[in-house]
C-alpha cells in the first residue's frame, strides 16, 4: 500500500486547512464588459492574470445573463486568443480567392479605402454598398452610411430574423427576442415555436428552468425533439413551414370554444377599427377616419362613430355602419372572424398538413384558454390607463410565447409570425401578467414612425442622405422606387419585389452587384459577415460572382471589395482589401437603446463594452475605423466645423458625444453634466466612467404601475415619450388587422400614384393581405419530386462560422452529421453512419447519417455553420470541419426557378425579403461504393501573411507563453 | 496499491459532490467548457488539447454531456446526461492506483490525482467504471474533475462563488453542489424531495454524486371541454351574436 506524500495529500500537515491551501487570487484585476460571442450580449467579468485573459464567467449582477455564461461565452478566452486572428491590414496581390496579399500600413490601408470611397461619394454614392454581419453597431453603421449617402446599406436581418422583426413591429409594435420576452416570473404555459437553440440564450435557459421549477406547463412546436423542446412537456413534431397553419387552426378552435379576450380585443387591439367596404374603391379595406385621419370605432353604447383614440369611445366589435360618405363599413373582428372561422382554418382541415392531429389542436387549444381565463393570477398593482381610467388590478393571461428562426426563416414568415401574434391577442396576453412581456423602448407605434430614406432625389453626390437608410414603410408611397416601378437600392428592399424589408436583403446584394441589377456598384464594404461561404444561400454561386470578370476587361465584375473582421475567414479571401477589426475584448463598443439594447421586460437597460486588454496585432477597432474613414472623407458628422476630426478619440468619444436628438446619445444611462439623469440629458464626459462602474451596463427598473400593458398605460407611456423611446403619449393600438398591407393591395388593383409593374400586381394582391394567412413555403411548390424538408439548427454550443476556430469549442462540434428519423432511414434502406447524398433542386452535397427518434419524419436536420473551407480560420486544411462537415447552403439559391412567365423571384418572404434558407426541398440517396462523395473539394485557402502556423498542441495556461502566437 | 481513506479517518467528515438535474438540463455545454477554462488555467491544470487546430482535435474535460433518446417514436425523450467525477466512497480509481497519485481527502471525500506523483499508467481510468477520468493528451499525467478544490475553499473569491465552476456557470440551474453526509444540506434535500439517484450502485462504487431524475411532465388536459359551438352552418354570424351578448353592458 503506498500513501502519497504530497501537497494535498493526506500526508500534509495535520491540521492545515484547506482554505490555507487553496486560498489565492484568480489573477491580478478583474474587468467588466459585454460579452459577444452571441448576439445575446450578456455581462462578463474577465480576471486578468499577467496582462492575459485567465477566465471569464458570469457578471452576477447583470440583467441578461444573472451571473450564468454558456459555452460560447466561457469559451471567449480561446476566440480572443484565436491564431486565426488578422495581425494587420492587408492588400490582396493575386486573384481573388487565391489568398495572395501583401501587409500594408494602415495609413496606405487608410488612404486607399479613402480614395475610392471619395470618388463614389463625389460621383454617385449609391455605388457604395455597404452591408454588416452580425454587428451590434448598427446605430453607428446605419448613421454612417446615411452621412456618406448611399441608400445601400444593411445588416444581417436579411437573412436572420426580419420575419419576426417586421410582422412584430407592423402588429404589437415589439417582437419577440430583442424587443419582447415571456413573463418568465408568472408565466405557466409557454408555447414555443420554432425555437432554435439560439436567441436568445441564457435568459431562456433561465427563464425555462424557472417554468420547470413552478410546475408551468411548456409546449414545443418544432419538427425537431432537441435542446428546449427535450424537456418540454409536449413536443408537436410539426411539419417545417406549417405552423402558420397551426396557429389559425387554434385561433379557429379558440373562436369556436368562444375563449377569447373580447375586452382585450376592443379596449386593446384595432378589432373594433372600422374597415371600409367598398369593393373595386380606392379605399376598400382601409379604416375609416374621421377629418383628422384618426380611425373611426362604433361606440357600442351610443352607436355613433368615435375616433379610436377618443377615451370615451367603446369600441364595438360587430355590426355594419354606414358611413357619412354611404360606403359601408365592419370592425376589422369581422373579416378576421370570417378568416379563421373558415372551415378551411379548422383543426381537422390542416390535421394532415401540418402532422398534427385534429384532436390534438383542440385538446392544446382548450389548453391555452384555460391557462389564460382560468386562472387566478391577479397582480394588485393599480394603474391608470391611457384615457385616465384608474383600473384596480392587473390581470394575468399567464400564457407567453416565444418564435424564432423555424418561424422566421421561410417563405410564409411574415404572416405564420403575425397569426402567433393574433393568437396572443385573442388570448390577451400581450403585456399581461404571465404573458408575452415588451422590452423598452417597446412598445412602439405599429409600426414605428421612421421611413425608409433613398427615394428619387434624396440620393446626391456628396450628400447625406435626408434620414436612415432602413425604416418602416407604410404605403407604396413610402417604397424605394423609380417612376417606372424598379427598385432604386442594390438589394431592392423596400421595392415590389419585397416592399417591406425593414432589415434590407443582405443575401441578395453580392448577386445583384454581379448582375447589375438594377445598377453596377463600385465598392462593396463588408463587416464581419462571411459571404463567401455559410452566410450565403449558395455559396458555390456567391464565390463564383466574387471571382467573375468582365470578359472584355477583364476587371472583376465587383470592382472592390472592402472586408473588416478579425478573423482570417473564408469572405476574408475575397476581399481585395482588409481592414482587420479586433477581438471583442479589445474595445468600446455599446448596445445601444437606439439600436439592439439589452433591455428587459421590467425596464429600459444598454450596455458598453470597454477594452479588457490592448490589442498585441497591429489591428483597429473598426467602429474607430468608421470614424476616421469618415472624417477622411469630410462626412458632415464626421467632422468639426475647422475641418478636424469630429470623434478623434474614436468610437469612444462617438458613444459619449454624439447625439441623435438633442439630449438623446448613444448611452441612456448618467447622462447631464452630472450624470444624474436617465434617458435623456445632456453629454456626461464622465458617462463611461460610470458605466464601468457599474459593471458596463445600465438599467432602469420601472415601477410596478408601469410593467404591464404599456400600450395603453398612461404613466408608462409619459414616461417613455420623456425618455425619448415614442413620440407622444398615445396609446398603441395593436394592429390585428394591418392596414399598411392594404394599401399595397390596393395598389396593386390600381388604386394610387404608386402602383406596381403589370407583373408584380398578382403577388402583391396575393401576401399583402392585412390579415394574417398561410400558404406553403415557395420551394414546396416547386420541387414535388423532393420529398423531405432540410434546414439547420444552431447548436448551443456554437454561433455561426465563428467557433470553429475555437480549440474547445470545436471538439464540442467539429462535424455535423444528416439527423435522419429511424423510420425514414429503414423506409429508404438507410443505416445509421451510413454516408448519403443530400440532392436539393440545383446541386448534392454528402452526409454521414444519424438516426434518431426525435424528429418529425419528413424532416431532415443538421448544424449550421460547422463546415469550414479547407485551410480558412487557420485550420489544418484537413480538419474534420473541412473533411467531414457539410453545408446545406450549396443546394439553397438565393433565387426560385423562373415562373412560367420567365420572372426570377427572391427566395425568400415576398412581403419582407427574408431569405427562406429553411424552406429547403431535398431527397437523400446512398452513396455508391464507386464514387467519392467528397469530390468535388474546396481548394485550400493558403494562409495570409502575418498569420503564423497555429500551435500544435495547447498544454499551458490559455494566454501564456507557448500557448498560442 | 493506494489505500482508500480508513473509517476511523473519515468519520465525521464530509461527503462533497454534485447533484445534477436532469429536468432542465438542455445539454448546453456551458458546464463542461467552464470547468475547461477555470481548470486549465487553475492548480490543477492544464487540461490539454492535442492537435488543436487539426485533424484530430483531442482534449482533456473533467465534464461531458452525452446525448441519448430513450423510448421509441414520437412518445420517447431526448436525454442530455453531464457526467463527471462521482467522487465515490469506495473509489477504484484510488485503490488500483500504484503510485499514490490517486486519492481520496478524508475530510471531504474530494478524489484528486497529484500529478507529480502521477505516472501516466492509465490503470484508474480503466478501473473508474463511469469513465470520469481522462488522460491529459499532451502532458501524460490524469485528470480529472477536482469539484473546483481550488475555488470552493479558495477566501479570495466572493463566498458566493466558492462552488465548482460548472456549478456558478449552468444556465438552466442545473447544478448544485453540496455535502452529502449532511442530511439538512440543500443535496440532500433535494434528493429526498425528488428521487435523486446514483449510477451503477451495484458496482460497490458507493458513488456520492446524484442525479434529479426529470421532473413529471404536466399532464396534458384531458380532453377539450365541451365546444360552446359545433362546427356549424353558420359560424361567423354566431359567434358575432355571441359577442353581441357579451359585450353588452
Amino acid at each position: 500500500m503506498t500513501r502519497g506524500n504530497h501537497a494535498f495529500g493526506p500526508d500534509r500537515p495535520a491540521g492545515l486547512r484547506p482554505e490555507a491551501e487553496f486560498t489565492e487570487p484568480v489573477g491580478e484585476e478583474v474587468r467588466t464588459t459585454t460579452c459577444y460571442m452571441c448576439a445575446c450580449r450578456c455581462g462578463i467579468r474577465v480576471h486578468l492574470k499577467d496582462g492575459r485573459i485567465r477566465y471569464i464567467q458570469g457578471n452576477r449582477d447583470h440583467p441578461v445573463n444573472r451571473g450564468v455564461l454558456c459555452a460560447k461565452g466561457s469559451a471567449g478566452i480561446m476566440n480572443h486568443y484565436s491564431p486565426a486572428r488578422l495581425r494587420k491590414p492587408l492588400l490582396r496581390t493575386g486573384p481573388r480567392g487565391s489568398g495572395a496579399f501583401r501587409e500594408i500600413e494602415w495609413e496606405e490601408a487608410l488612404s486607399l479605402a479613402t480614395s475610392w470611397l471619395a470618388e463614389i461619394r463625389r460621383t454617385d454614392p449609391r455605388k457604395l454598398a455597404f452591408f454588416t454581419g452580425r454587428d451590434q453597431s448598427q446605430a453607428l453603421t446605419g448613421w454612417w452610411a446615411s452621412q456618406f449617402g448611399t441608400p445601400n446599406y444593411a445588416a444581417h436581418g436579411g437573412f436572420c430574423s426580419v420575419n419576426m422583426a417586421a410582422a412584430g413591429l407592423y402588429t404589437i409594435g415589439g417582437s419577440f427576442w430583442e424587443f419582447g420576452e415571456p413573463d418568465w416570473e408568472h408565466a405557466r404555459y409557454l408555447m414555443l415555436w420554432g425555437v432554435a437553440e439560439d436567441h436568445d440564450s441564457n435568459p431562456i435557459k433561465i427563464g425555462l428552468a424557472k417554468l420547470r421549477a413552478r410546475g408551468a406547463r411548456i409546449v414545443s412546436v418544432n419538427p425537431v425533439r432537441t435542446g428546449y423542446s427535450a424537456i418540454a412537456d409536449e413536443w408537436l413534431p410539426i411539419r417545417p413551414g406549417t405552423d402558420g397553419l397551426l396557429a389559425l387552426a387554434l385561433a379557429h378552435e379558440l373562436l369556436r370554444t368562444r375563449r377569447v379576450d373580447l375586452d382585450f380585443l376592443a379596449r386593446f387591439t384595432n378589432a373594433g377599427w372600422l374597415v371600409i367596404h367598398d369593393p373595386g374603391g380606392p379605399e376598400d379595406g382601409l379604416f375609416a377616419r374621421d377629418e383628422e385621419g384618426r380611425p373611426l370605432v362604433r361606440d357600442r353604447r351610443s352607436g355613433t362613430l368615435r375616433a379610436a383614440e377618443d377615451p370615451l369611445a367603446e369600441p364595438a366589435l360587430t355590426g355594419e355602419v354606414r358611413l357619412p360618405d354611404g360606403r359601408r363599413a365592419v370592425p376589422a373582428f369581422r373579416p378576421l372572424v370570417e378568416r379563421c372561422l373558415d372551415s378551411a382554418c379548422s383543426p381537422d382541415a390542416v390535421a394532415e398538413r401540418t402532422g398534427i392531429a385534429a384532436a390534438r389542436i383542440r385538446r392544446i387549444a382548450a389548453e391555452l384558454a384555460a391557462a389564460a381565463f382560468d386562472s387566478d393570477l391577479v397582480l394588485e398593482v393599480p394603474w391608470t390607463d391611457w384615457r385616465g381610467r384608474q383600473q384596480e388590478r392587473m390581470v394575468g393571461r399567464p400564457v407567453a410565447m416565444h418564435a424564432m428562426r423555424g418561424i422566421s426563416a421561410r417563405s410564409n414568415g411574415f404572416h405564420t409570425c403575425r397569426a402567433i401574434h393574433l393568437l396572443q391577442m385573442l388570448l390577451g396576453t400581450i403585456d399581461r401578467p404571465g404573458g408575452f412581456l415588451y422590452k423598452p423602448p417597446f412598445p412602439r407605434p405599429c409600426p414605428p414612425p421612421v421611413k425608409p430614406a433613398g427615394r428619387s432625389g434624396e440620393v446626391r453626390a456628396g450628400t447625406p442622405l435626408p434620414g436612415p437608410p432602413l425604416g418602416f414603410p407604410v404605403a407604396p408611397e413610402d417604397l424605394l422606387v423609380d417612376a417606372a416601378g424598379a427598385p432604386l437600392r442594390i438589394d431592392k428592399a423596400f421595392s415590389w419585389e419585397a416592399p417591406l424589408a425593414v432589415h434590407g436583403m443582405m443575401h441578395l446584394v453580392i448577386r445583384n452587384a454581379w448582375k447589375g441589377d438594377p445598377y453596377p456598384i463600385d465598392t462593396l464594404f463588408l463587416f464581419m459577415a462571411n459571404m463567401a461561404w455559410n452566410s450565403a444561400m449558395n455559396t458555390d454561386a456567391t464565390v463564383a460572382m466574387l471571382t467573375d470578370r468582365e470578359p472584355e476587361t477583364g476587371a472583376y465584375r465587383i470592382p472592390r471589395i472592402i472586408y473588416a473582421d478579425a478573423y482570417w475567414s473564408e469572405m476574408a479571401a475575397y476581399a481585395d482589401l482588409i481592414l482587420p477589426d479586433t477581438t471583442y475584448l479589445e474595445r468600446w463598443d455599446c448596445m445601444s437603446l437606439l439600436d439592439r439594447p439589452i433591455s428587459g421586460a421590467h425596464g429600459p437597460a444598454d450596455a458598453i463594452r470597454q477594452p479588457v486588454v490592448a490589442p498585441d496585432r497591429d489591428v483597429r477597432p473598426f467602429q474607430d475605423v468608421l470614424l476616421e474613414l469618415g472624417w477622411r472623407l469630410g462626412l458632415p458628422g464626421c467632422v468639426t466645423a475647422e475641418g478636424g476630426p469630429r470623434y478623434p478619440g474614436g468610437y469612444r468619444d462617438y458613444l459619449v458625444q454624439h447625439e441623435r436628438a438633442p439630449g438623446i446619445g448613444m448611452l441612456a444611462g448618467w447622462r447631464g453634466e452630472k450624470g444624474d439623469r436617465h434617458g435623456r440629458g445632456p453629454v456626461n464626459p464622465a458617462q463611461l466612467e460610470r458605466y464601468v462602474e457599474n459593471g458596463c451596463f445600465w438599467q432602469q427598473e420601472l415601477p410596478p404601475a408601469q410593467r404591464y400593458y404599456r400600450y395603453a398605460n398612461r404613466a408608462y407611456l409619459e414616461h417613455a415619450v420623456e425618455m425619448g423611446f415614442i413620440g407622444r403619449a398615445a396609446p398603441i393600438f395593436l394592429q390585428l388587422y394591418c392596414e399598411p398591407l392594404q394599401r399595397f393591395r390596393l395598389a396593386a388593383r390600381g388604386h394610387g400614384a404608386v402602383r406596381p409593374p403589370a407583373g408584380d400586381r398578382d403577388r402583391i394582391e396575393r401576401f399583402f393581405d392585412p390579415l394574417p394567412f398561410w400558404y406553403p413555403p415557395f420551394e414546396d411548390e416547386r420541387s414535388p419530386d423532393l420529398p423531405l424538408r432540410a434546414f439547420t439548427q444552431r447548436p448551443m454550443a456554437h454561433y455561426h462560422a465563428w467557433h470553429s476556430q475555437n480549440a474547445w469549442l470545436r471538439q464540442i462540434h467539429g462535424h455535423n452529421p444528416l439527423y435522419v428519423n429511424r423510420r425514414t432511414a429503414a423506409e429508404l434502406g438507410i443505416a445509421e453512419g451510413e454516408r448519403v447524398w443530400i440532392v436539393g433542386r440545383e446541386g448534392r452535397v454528402s452526409a454521414r447519417v444519424r438516426l434518431m427518434d426525435g424528429v418529425e419524419p419528413g424532416t431532415v436536420w443538421t448544424w449550421n455553420a460547422i463546415a469550414k473551407r479547407p485551410g480558412a480560420w487557420n485550420l489544418h486544411p484537413e480538419a474534420p470541419e473541412a473533411v467531414e462537415a457539410f453545408l446545406l447552403n450549396p443546394l439553397i439559391t438565393e433565387h426560385l426557378p423562373e415562373d412560367g412567365e420567365g420572372r426570377e423571384r427572391p427566395n425568400a418572404d415576398p412581403v419582407t425579403g427574408q431569405a427562406a434558407w429553411h424552406d429547403l426541398r431535398v431527397r437523400i440517396e446512398k452513396v455508391s461504393a464507386e464514387e467519392d462523395p467528397a469530390d468535388p473539394r474546396w481548394p485550400p485557402l493558403p494562409r495570409p501573411p502575418g498569420l503564423a502556423p497555429p500551435p500544435r498542441h495547447l498544454s499551458r495556461a490559455p494566454g501564456s507563453e507557448g500557448r498560442v502566437p | 496499491m493506494t489505500s482508500l481513506p480508513n473509517p476511523e479517518e473519515r468519520a465525521g467528515g464530509r461527503s462533497l459532490a454534485l447533484l445534477v438535474d436532469l429536468d432542465t438540463c438542455v445539454g448546453c455545454h456551458a458546464c463542461a467548457v467552464n470547468c475547461k477554462e477555470w481548470n486549465t488555467g487553475g492548480r490543477f491544470g492544464p487540461l490539454s488539447d492535442r492537435d488543436a487546430y487539426g485533424a484530430r482535435p483531442e482534449g482533456a474535460w473533467l465534464n461531458r454531456i452525452h446525448s441519448f433518446e430513450t423510448g421509441e417514436g414520437e412518445a420517447g425523450r431526448t436525454v442530455y446526461f453531464p457526467k463527471n467525477c462521482y467522487h465515490c466512497e469506495q473509489a477504484p480509481c484510488v485503490t488500483v492506483c500504484p503510485t499514490g497519485a490517486s486519492y481520496k481527502r478524508p475530510e471531504d471525500g474530494i478524489v484528486l490525482v497529484a500529478e507529480d506523483l502521477c505516472m501516466g499508467c492509465g490503470l484508474c481510468a480503466w478501473a473508474c467504471p463511469y469513465g470520469a477520468r481522462e488522460m491529459d493528451p499532451v502532458e501524460q499525467v490524469m485528470r480529472k474533475c477536482t469539484l473546483c478544490i481550488d475555488r470552493i475553499y479558495n477566501e479570495e473569491l466572493e463566498e458566493i462563488d466558492r462552488v465548482p465552476a460548472c456549478v456558478a456557470t449552468c444556465p438552466a440551474g442545473a447544478r448544485h453542489f453540496g455535502d452529502f453526509a449532511d442530511p439538512d444540506s440543500e443535496v440532500s434535500r433535494l434528493v429526498r424531495e425528488r428521487g435523486g439517484f446514483a449510477v451503477m450502485e451495484e458496482l460497490g462504487t458507493a458513488p456520492t454524486a446524484r442525479y434529479l431524475p426529470p421532473r413529471r411532465r404536466s399532464p396534458a388536459a384531458p380532453s377539450p371541454p365541451t365546444a360552446e359551438e359545433p362546427e356549424s352552418e353558420e359560424p361567423v354570424g354566431r359567434l358575432l351574436a355571441w359577442v353581441d351578448r357579451m359585450l353588452s353592458d
